[in-house]
């Protein structure tokens, strides 16, 4: 049974599994910062953490990895496999290297970080997290995002935003294409000003004068048949 | 009135529905959207009688002798599955589509009854979860309001991959009906119109959904029953991959399920009848050997505890009601007969789940028209409602000798068509011939 001792505990996934992993983080009631050896691409690491930890997975992980993370820090020194972070409420997970898809999927707060690429439907259904990617994010990222802030210091492939709620996305490099409803913006002050908070939050040293601001049109707000094509 | 001249012939193929839907179509250029669920005639429950016993069958004493009807759901995996005194559940429908008052006499009326409600798309009220004493929570593609302190209050979590009204299609809710409460529990805008995705996001098929579900129990310690729901199509093919992703409960909606909005056109051309889906579903558990072990939920036209003992005798453990729930409630009474004609409808006709001016206070979000319905008496509506359907199953069941509804088999059924009896699977009455059955 996996059990956290001290303040700097070391849990050997392979050797405890991921079950009592698990309910080691999430049973020990005082603040904690916890390494997980030997992840060997576990799946649902580190998912439904609900209190002040900080978790360090020393290696690549599986899906969903930190899956509705309250609170907790985790950060991935490896890639993460699909819905790295999905519906995350609080806290701050970090990716050093590249993400699968649906990164940061539906997650309703917190920082998700993505050193390195992200996949396909980065960010799908966001719903107020703020993403920051360090590389390249796939297709149909944003989809349907409602809420919260995603951030690409590389280019996004096609149809970024489709059918986007208020999402606000900001990107450095080339956009393959916009989905439906998904329009370029104007960068004013107040939007250079909260890039940069979260390019420092996040640890990356950009510019904000480089990226380009993208959001909802509002036309498909309401459906009517005039805009059934876009459907 | 002016009587029709006999000698007028309406087309069979364009009867008057389908010119004045030709008619409609043309003047507004959209198609119609409306709830309930399908409403064309479908091989049902109606068309399978009850082989009472006699000489070759002894009954069980009506009045006296025991007809047990309680149902354990999730006992495959989950620490702490739910054990309900009635094998009748209520199906998720969602606060935005119901109104608080209606969640609230759901989950009073349900646990009255000693039987589990169901949250929908939308995320958990408090008003549903202070008055439910076994509450499933929906895990839908949109993830509205979705988030793990709920779950871990749920008592059982149920996957969507589908309706019976609608399988293969998202939701819409219209902007009328986007109050700032229903906004802010979906973090989107007031009054615009919410579209609920028909795909999860993060993740494409039954080995995916495995890998969720084992998310989903270490987040919940492995204590909540997991359930898959499923719309009535490839229901056999459906199950096995069910089963086989880790469910706990299969959730089989029949296309006769309601809906709270969804095209006319969508809810009567897809999906089959809850008829055929239940020995399909049945067929793949005992397949796979986890008949009864994988409860299964059959859901879609349920009305009496004649399709309660119907649908456990072809091999359900228990069904779900939704449309005969708000019904029972007191949607279509006859008490908003004025207002129902203002809205160019009458009891027994309203459907009209999608615009949110119920006179029943039922499928609204207007403060005032909710006003009319009382979360207590209506609760109180639907423990009868539930009672009188136990008790019907019971009655048949004790007339068939058998203890316990479970005990009911398809052997204690025949059919009345050709159709009913294809698809149920058992013999049309008073032959031994089941159409399609291997000699």
């Amino acid at each position: 049974m996996a059990a956290i001792v001290s303040e700097r505990t070391v849990l050997d996934v392979a050797e405890s599994g991921t079950r009592a992993v698990n309910s080691a983080l999430m049973a020990a009631d005082v603040p904690a910062a916890v390494t997980l050896a030997n992840p060997r691409g576990a799946h649902a690491l580190a998912c439904g953490l609900d209190r002040d930890i900080a978790v360090t997975v020393e290696g690549h992980v599986g899906y969903y990895c930190a899956g509705m993370n309250q609170h907790a820090t985790v950060t991935i020194d490896g890639s993460a496999g699909v819905g790295v972070a999905e519906n995350m409420m609080s806290g701050t997970v970090r990716v050093r290297g590249d993400a699968s898809q649906s990164a940061g999927a539906t997650a309703h707060g917190g920082l998700l970080v993505i050193e390195g690429n992200a996949g396909a439907r980065c960010g799908i259904s966001m719903k107020g997290v703020d993403i920051v990617v360090g590389g390249n994010i796939g297709h149909m990222s944003a989809f349907m995002g409602q809420a919260g802030r995603l951030v690409v210091l590389g280019d996004a492939g096609e149809a970024l935003g489709d059918s986007l709620y208020e999402a606000r996305i900001y990107v450095r490099g080339k956009v393959a294409s916009l989905g439906a409803d998904c329009v370029r913006k104007p960068m004013r002050p107040e939007h250079l000003t909260e890039l940069r908070d979260l390019l420092t939050t996040a640890g990356f040293d950009a510019d904000p004068a480089d990226f380009t601001r993208y959001g909802s049109a509002r036309h498909l707000y309401h459906f009517h048949v005039d805009n059934a094509a876009a459907y | 009135m002016t009587r029709p001249n006999p000698a007028l012939r309406e087309s069979a193929t364009f009867d008057r529905r389908a010119i004045a839907e030709i008619q409609r179509a043309a003047e507004t250029g959209i198609y119609d959207i409306r709830g309930w669920g399908a409403k064309r005639p479908l091989p049902h429950f109606d068309d399978l009688l009850f082989l009472g016993a006699s000489m070759s069958r002894y009954p069980l004493e009506g009045y006296r002798e025991r007809c047990d009807t309680d149902v354990v759901l999730g006992d495959r995996h989950a620490k702490h599955p739910l054990h309900l005194d009635i094998p009748i559940t209520i199906a998720g429908m969602s606060f935005g589509a119901l109104s608080g008052q209606a969640k609230e006499a759901l989950g009073r009326g349900a646990s009255l009854a000693g039987t589990s409600t169901t949250t929908g798309d939308g995320g958990m009220t408090t008003e549903e979860r202070g008055q439910s004493k076994h509450l499933v929570y929906q895990y839908l593609p949109s993830r509205y309001g979705m988030n793990p302190d709920d779950l871990r209050k749920a008592d059982a979590i149920e996957i969507v991959l589908g309706q019976g009204a609608k399988p293969g299609g998202g939701g819409m809710l219209l902007g009328q009906k986007i109050s700032a409460r229903v906004a802010g529990m979906r973090t989107l805008p007031e009054g615009i119109d919410q579209r609920s995705a028909c795909r999860h996001p993060d993740w494409t098929g039954p080995d995916d959904l495995a890998i969720k579900i084992l998310e989903l129990r270490e987040i919940t310690q492995w204590e909540k029953p997991i359930y898959i729901k499923i719309g009535a199509t490839r229901t056999y093919y459906d199950v096995k991959l069910a089963v086989k992703a880790g469910a706990d409960v299969v959730v089989v909606d029949g296309m006769q399920g309601g809906t709270a909005a969804t095209q006319d056109v969508f809810i009567e051309n897809v999906g089959i009848p809850t008829l055929a889906a239940i020995p399909q579903a049945v067929q793949a558990l005992q397949e796979l050997g986890v008949h009864r072990k994988v409860q299964l939920i059959i859901s879609g036209g349920i009305r009496t505890g004649a399709d309660v003992a119907k649908a456990m005798a072809l091999g359900a453990d228990a069904v779900a009601i939704g449309t005969a729930a708000l019904i029972a409630l007191g949607d279509n009474s006859p008490r908003f007969a004025a207002q129902y004609e203002a809205l160019g409808s009458a009891p027994g006709f309203y459907d009209d789940f999608q615009d949110g001016r119920d006179p029943a206070g039922i499928s609204t979000q207007d403060p005032e028209l909710a006003k009319n319905l009382d979360p207590v008496e209506g609760g109180r509506r639907l423990a009868n409602y539930l009672r009188v359907l136990t008790m019907e199953a019971q009655t048949l069941a004790r007339a068939c000798g058998k203890s316990h509804l479970h005990n009911l088999e398809p052997e204690d059924l025949v059919a009345l068509t050709v159709e009913a009896a294809a698809m149920a699977r058992v013999p049309l009455a008073g032959t031994t011939w089941i159409p399609g059955a291997l000699a």
